[in-house]
């Protein structure tokens, strides 16, 4: 099953609320999915500076670790983020690989912040304190199982570019085909899960030049299954069924937000939502939203 | 029973359940504890929020009023009831309907009608994927379109649509009878168009009467589609398309 959310918003007056309202989102779609729970932020960001989101083991010193490689991590739970200039990226993950090897960078990005754990979506959401971050657009994920096991590793979003992220329900049939083409092109997918492959054939696009609809639109053609996929980027957010439409899809549009949900409910608690346009995103079909548009 | 939009309205006593206040299975389970003579006829229902399964499985001739969106199954297996949505509906709208009447006023979900054997299905705006799937003896008359695959397998009744279907309407279709104001995108296996005889216009008016649309729409501007009945017994030619 799976449930997946996402919040994409036109306006700077609801940033503040962007975590608590995917929040809300996430926690009543925890009946689609009690595995497992992740979820993506655009925050805010520096000019010049890349956020690395880090997860270690449980008990894992953010604090000290931050002090080992001169730059503070702000600690969550088992995840931690920190920021540090574009020109010493490099050598900050250098430093990190030697003195945490346990510790590793899963989302990179002048903005992005992605956490995700085993859990109930719910508990998962407090224990990153999700309902106190702001930003202008997050997706979100709470997971059933399929096709891989249940660990982090196989808890989406799944991130394989900077600022790039996607969820997905649903399961693609040609993964291994496509895994080996993008191997060959350089991309390099470290987990058996078959979306993970999904989001880095989109990276492997638009790293080509497509734009997040282009790549979305090139995705209809090379992956082969059942998919409803929610994409965020550094300022677009896109959504896309296979042709014959397995997997639930709502969304609702408003002045304010473009939201998605597996099931209407999940969006019935959102600001204005009495008033909003209300749909079914049709099958094959792109959307897509960009905020610097 | 011969419901339609035009019954008379309840002269019972009215019910008001918030569901943002009383759960969900408390208010089916007071419908489905109705007796056949209740005079409680007429329930209005608040904030359903797109709760899913929301009075399925009615066994009594009530009237029920949704006002807002709800979520899957609502009016599953509907037998007798008028059930009123004033908002869009999720998957499976009166999914086995077996009697009654259900009116969606926004659009519909997929799989709209289902299975389902009898009773009339309206719906105000557009079905999506799959409306009429399996369908067994129920009317259905959508007002906007039908998204792919509509029809699909359908055994008995009518499906009316005033706009256009996606693509494979009627794929592998028994008996029922489709009829189709605007373009279809394609076809399925074994689905045709057929003539509009008289029968077939005298048909078409009454399903379009029971919706409240007749003189509103005129049935000249219909096509007739059906089965071409080469696929209902396994002949080894047609391996094919099965």
């Amino acid at each position: 099953m799976c449930g997946i959310v996402g919040l994409f918003l036109k306006q700077p007056k609801l940033e503040p609320e962007l975590g608590a309202l995917l929040s809300q989102m996430l926690d009543i779609m925890c009946d689609r999915g009690p595995d497992s729970a992740g979820f993506a932020v655009y925050g805010a960001g520096s000019p010049g500076f890349v956020k690395l989101t880090l997860r270690g083991p449980a008990g894992t010193d953010f604090a000290a670790l931050g002090a080992a490689i001169g730059h503070p991590v702000t600690a969550r739970d088992t995840h931690g983020v920190l920021s540090v200039p574009a020109a010493e990226e490099a050598a900050v993950r250098a430093a990190l690989a030697r003195l945490a090897p346990e510790v590793r960078v899963v989302g990179a990005g002048a903005r992005m912040e992605l956490y995700k754990e085993v859990g109930l979506p719910a508990d998962v959401a407090r224990r990153f304190h999700l309902e106190a971050m702001s930003g202008t657009h997050a997706i979100g994920h709470t997971r059933m199982a399929t096709e891989s096991a249940v660990t982090t590793d196989g808890a989406h979003p799944f991130s394989t570019g900077p600022d790039q992220c996607l969820v997905h329900n649903g399961s693609l049939s040609n993964h291994a085909g496509v895994r080996r083409l993008l191997a060959r092109e350089g991309l390099e997918v470290t987990s058996e899960n078959d979306s993970e492959v999904a989001a880095a054939y989109l990276t492997y696009r638009m790293r080509g030049g497509d734009t997040l609809g282009q790549a979305l639109e090139h995705s209809l053609g090379d992956l082969d299954g059942f998919y409803t996929f929610v994409v965020g980027t550094e300022s677009g957010f896109g959504v896309l069924r296979d042709p014959i439409a397995c997997k639930p899809a709502v969304m609702a549009e408003t002045d304010d937000y473009v939201a998605f949900a597996s099931e209407y409910r999940a969006l019935a608690g959102l600001p204005g939502i009495e008033t909003a346009r209300v749909f079914e995103p049709e099958p094959a079909k792109v959307y897509f939203w960009d905020r610097a548009a | 029973m011969n419901l339609s939009l035009k019954s008379a309205g309840s002269t019972g006593e009215e019910t008001f359940v918030d569901l943002a206040h009383t759960p969900l299975r408390e208010l089916n389970g007071a419908l489905h504890k109705l007796a056949a003579d209740t005079n409680r006829t007429l329930w209005k229902i608040a904030n359903p929020a797109g709760r899913h399964a929301i009075a399925a499985g009615l066994d009594v001739p009530v009237t029920i009023e949704i006002d807002g969106p709800v979520g899957y199954y609502c009016a599953g297996m509907n037998k007798q009831a008028r059930i009123i949505v004033h908002g869009n509906a999720g998957v499976g709208v009166a999914e086995n309907m077996m009697s009654g009447l259900v009116e969606v006023k926004g659009d519909a979900s997929q799989a709209a009608g289902a299975t389902a054997h009898g009773g009339l299905l309206v719906i105000d705006g557009n079905a999506s994927a799959r409306c009429g799937i399996s369908m067994k003896g129920i009317d259905i008359v959508v007002k906007g379109g039908v998204g792919h695959m509509s029809a699909f397998m359908a055994q008995a009744g009518t499906l009316t649509v005033l706009g256009d279907a996606g693509e494979a309407l009627g794929d592998s279709l028994y008996e029922a009878k489709l009829f189709v104001r605007g373009s279809v995108a394609s076809l399925g296996a074994d689905c045709v168009e057929k003539e509009m005889r008289e029968e077939h216009k005298a048909l078409l008016a009454a399903k379009l009467e029971a919706a409240g649309l007749l003189g509103e729409v005129d049935i000249s501007e219909f096509r007739r589609y059906g089965s071409a009945r080469t696929l209902y017994h396994f002949h080894v030619d047609n391996v094919s398309s099965y």
